[in-house]
């Protein structure tokens, strides 16, 4: 289990350097599927197979395709690798790499802090108990969630629609 | 039938109401049928209520109706009650009958002009604040009337609001009487502070109480007096705030009558003869009252004697004989005061809607100067105005004036102040002098002008009846000397029933009493007979006079109302410009703009922040992140 | 190697956090900071699932849902945003929509 977890981790942190530093969108898309499939890993060698499930079929599933329609209706091609090289500058990792480490030190000396290590034993918790926690004791929270969720249908279908304005344009 | 005296005061309101809401989209026989019959009921319920009032007195010779509390706070709980005794009944006949005939001329004054229904609203409004004030039963109702009464006045002095001289005279008349209206706002507070109530009547009223708590001649009673004097002198025009009165003549004719004879200026006179108390106890004011009324009464008869405006001329006139009021009231006279304002309300209602008449005749001509010759072309109005001017000048033994003055000079002469009674009959023959000069010059001679338009029906009615009572008016109080006929005095004495002394006029001496009546008429007829050869025969030796050095300075002093106008605006109005115009900016203001101006720097340097780059936002939210989570972990 | 204990899963969770502020404070193409904030989610997810396996409890799982309900909510306004975007101004430069600037 503890070999498991440390590859995985190694996986997902290296597939996310790359995911923000690629210049070719689909290329980051798919190291990013690959960061989310290695942290299903993580969640599993946890103890949380249930959750691990969600993350492959929402997230590198659901999410992911979406995200891939939007790249192919966009129809990005060579043209916007040429705009990211001249956007992505070496330089400017520079402070947003600093202000990232200052709140890395900061939450590791506030992890650190606590003193004794608890070893997590990945005693798994089921999708069974997952779900009873959700239906009664979080029911209000489902609620609330599933009216985000109308919320950002509602949301998403306004703001994807086309202008009637701009039809006539194009 | 005294149970309908809430009607009085309450017809004119709900003319004013109608007239308000719908007036515009009235006919102007409509209009002019609501603002008339208003005035008209209410004149009838008062006729009806005063019938009934003399026919059976009620207990205690006065009577008194509660419509409704109007607050309540503790013990303090004023309500809205009407209170008949003699003398409100005698000012509420004068003004509902004479504001009915004032009201009827109106309509065909006013026919003319635009804003009829507007007019008739505002005349509703004032006669109807004018008789919640005589019949209120506690001061504070009263000066709600009596503040309702400013308010009309301005509103009507402005009526003509399209030219700003007559604005600016509503202005001036409403803020002169507004600083008597604070002495007297003042003069309550200090008579609710040590009586604990504003009832007027009763055993707890405040007279009562007065009577039975302060001394006579001590501070208390001195400073309420004297604030309650102070009201009274701005609302009656009298010296030191006469000033606005002659400049209110900017309104039309018939609201000058209106606030000459029934309504406004009276006012004061009603309010100390209503708290005669408090100015008995305190002798000082008193004599104070019948100084200024004598000094007033002097000093605008001198400056209506240089005139040329007709109106102003009359109005110069009012504050006079007001003067003589204030005079009779300052001797305790105060019966005398209440016949004198009866029959001037007579007389000087004639005179305004005379002049009315010769003014829309002549096309809004007023300098009489360039009358003259009236008598041929406008027959009835020329009769009625020279028996107003008789009556005014006290003309003997058949005007109404002459019993009215003759009592208020007969009254001062027995109260022992004989400076006061020459000064008074020095204004007698002024009177005289004045009235005949207006009435030789505008109505003998020869034409000037050419008349245009001949008075109706409509305002010959007014003048026919008010001609008649200004003769017959007098009757109802004869001198002592001539025999036992006073019903007036005996009637009015009920109203008053806490004075002191009550002078019956002896008849030890009716010797004297006939020897100031020769007095009095001889002053009378020289003063007519010396406008007569003045102005009339000998009009050079006049010019004469007014052409010397000295006779244009005085001309000049008595023409602008003895410089009273330019005192207070070097006094008052001049500094007080001066300061708003070095103060223009403000600053006060200076401080807050200050504040305003650091608050705009920190403005423009937070706007620069504010790029429209969702990434420099980021920065920001991952700025504070990382500020908070060290807070977090190093605390 | 040592034994996952909650602080070795807690720091993951730190640096995949890092990571992802620094993809959006970097990339001007909206699409990159969109991945990046999804990177932030779950990295946040990570921690919720660390501290409920760690205790042996449900929570951090349900926590967890919580956060993948938001995060395609938050997807799906986003990527309609940046269709609108693209129509717009024909790019995906975030800064070429900095009109709201003071």
């Amino acid at each position: 289990m503890t070999v498991v977890f440390w590859i995985s981790a190694a996986v997902t942190v290296i597939s996310t350097v790359m995911v923000i530093t690629r210049r070719n969108v689909v290329h980051a898309l798919l190291y990013l599927i690959v960061s989310l499939l290695a942290m299903a890993v993580i969640f599993f060698s946890l103890g949380a197979p249930f959750v691990a499930a969600l993350e492959v079929i929402v997230y590198a599933g659901a999410i992911m395709v979406l995200f891939i329609f939007v790249v192919m209706m966009l129809n990005l091609g060579a043209r916007a690798s040429q705009q990211e090289r001249q956007w992505l500058k070496p330089r400017m990792m520079i402070g947003p790499a600093i202000l990232a480490a200052i709140l890395m030190i900061e939450l590791g000396y506030a992890i650190f802090a606590g003193g004794g290590i608890e070893i997590i034993t990945g005693e798994p918790v089921g999708a069974k108990q997952v779900g009873m926690s959700l239906f009664e004791t979080y029911l209000l929270g489902v609620e609330l969630a599933s009216i985000l969720l109308l919320a950002g249908l509602v949301g998403a279908y306004h703001l994807g629609r086309r202008d009637r304005s701009e039809e006539e344009e194009s | 039938m005294l149970e309908l005296l809430w009607l009085i005061p309450i017809l004119p309101f709900i003319g004013f109401l109608v007239l308000v809401l719908i007036g515009t989209r009235l006919s102007r026989a409509g209009v002019a049928a609501i603002g008339v019959g208003s005035i008209g009921i209410s004149a009838v319920v008062s006729l009806l209520c005063g019938f009934s009032f003399m026919s059976s007195p009620p207990p205690g010779d006065a009577f008194s109706q509660t419509l409704w509390t109007w607050m309540k706070v503790g013990s303090f709980a004023p309500g809205i009650t009407f209170h008949l005794d003699a003398l409100s009944l005698l000012m509420t006949l004068v003004v509902t009958v004479v504001g009915f005939l004032i009201h009827l001329y109106s309509t065909e004054y006013m026919n003319d002009e635009d804003g009829y229904s507007r007019f008739f609203a505002y005349m509703n409004l004032f006669v109807g604040s004018m008789l919640t004030l005589i019949l209120a039963d506690n001061l504070i109702l009263l000066y709600l009337g009596w503040e309702g009464v400013g308010l009309c006045s301005y509103l009507l002095i402005g009526f003509w609001y399209k030219d700003p001289a007559n604005g600016l005279a509503a202005r001036k008349a409403f803020t002169i009487t507004r600083v008597g209206d604070t002495a007297m706002a003042l003069g309550l507070f200090l008579l609710f502070a040590h009586l604990r109530t504003l009832n007027i009547h009763g055993d707890g009223g405040i007279l009562a109480l007065a009577m039975s708590q302060w001394m006579e001649g001590s501070g208390l009673a001195i400073a309420a007096a004297a604030l309650l004097l102070g009201g009274a002198l701005g609302k009656s025009g009298q010296l030191p705030l006469q000033t606005w009165l002659p400049d209110a003549m900017a309104g039309p004719t018939p609201v000058s009558a209106l606030i000459h004879a029934a309504t406004m200026v009276t006012a004061g006179v009603y309010l100390i003869a209503r708290t005669y108390v408090l100015f008995e106890l305190a002798p000082a004011v008193q004599f104070a009252v019948a100084l200024i009324g004598t000094i007033t009464l002097f000093v605008a008869g001198c400056s209506a004697l240089t005139q040329r405006d007709m109106k102003r001329i009359l109005a110069y006139s009012t504050i006079s004989q007001i003067g003589y009021m204030f005079l009779a009231l300052g001797v305790g006279a105060w019966s005398a005061a209440m016949f004198h304002f009866m029959t001037h309300a007579f007389f000087k209602a004639l005179l305004f809607l005379g002049a009315g008449v010769v003014i829309l005749a002549l096309h809004h001509e007023q300098d009489i100067f360039n009358m003259g010759g009236l008598r041929r072309a406008l027959p009835l109005t020329s009769k009625t105005f020279i028996i107003g001017a008789a009556a005014l000048a006290g003309f003997p033994f058949i005007t109404a004036g002459f019993y009215s003055k003759d009592l208020i000079l007969w009254k001062v002469w027995s109260a022992h102040q004989p400076w006061l009674y020459i000064v008074g009959l020095g204004g007698a023959l002024l009177t005289a002098l004045y009235s005949f000069r207006l009435v030789f010059i505008a109505f003998f001679g020869e034409a000037k002008s050419h008349v245009v338009k001949k008075p109706g029906a409509c305002m010959k009615i007014p003048l026919t009846i008010l001609a008649a009572l200004a003769i017959i008016g007098g009757l109802i109080e004869l001198p002592h000397a001539w025999g036992n006929w006073q019903p007036f005095s005996k009637f009015m004495e009920s109203a008053f029933p806490l004075t002191a002394s009550v002078e019956h006029g002896g008849h030890g001496k009716a010797a004297a009493e006939l020897i100031l009546q020769g007095i009095a008429v001889v002053v009378s007829v020289v003063g007519i007979s010396l406008a007569y050869l003045f102005f009339l025969r000998k009009q050079i030796f006049v010019e004469g006079v007014a052409g010397s050095s000295v006779g244009v300075a005085v001309h000049r002093f008595w023409f602008a109302g003895w410089g009273f106008d330019w005192l207070y605006d070097k006094v008052f109005v001049q500094p007080v410009v001066w300061a708003a115009r070095i103060n223009k900016n403000d600053i006060i203001d200076f401080i807050y703009r200050l504040f305003a101006g650091i608050i705009q720097i920190f403005h423009f340097i937070f706007c620069l922040t504010q790029t429209g780059r969702v990434r420099w936002y980021a920065v920001g939210i991952a700025f504070g992140a990382v500020v908070i989570v060290a807070m977090v972990v190093l605390s | 190697m040592a034994a996952v204990s909650m602080e070795h899963g807690l720091i993951l969770a730190g640096v995949l956090f890092a990571l992802g502020l620094i993809g959006v404070l970097v990339r001007r193409n909206i699409i990159f900071m969109l991945m990046s904030i999804e990177v932030m989610l779950n990295a946040s997810g990570l921690a919720f699932v660390v501290a409920g396996s760690n205790w042996g409890t449900a929570d951090g799982q349900v926590m967890f849902i919580f956060i993948l309900t938001m995060a395609a909510a938050e997807v799906a306004v986003g990527l309609a945003l940046v269709l609108q975007l693209y129509r717009r101004f024909k790019t995906l430069d975030v800064d070429a929509a900095s009109k709201m600037r003071g």
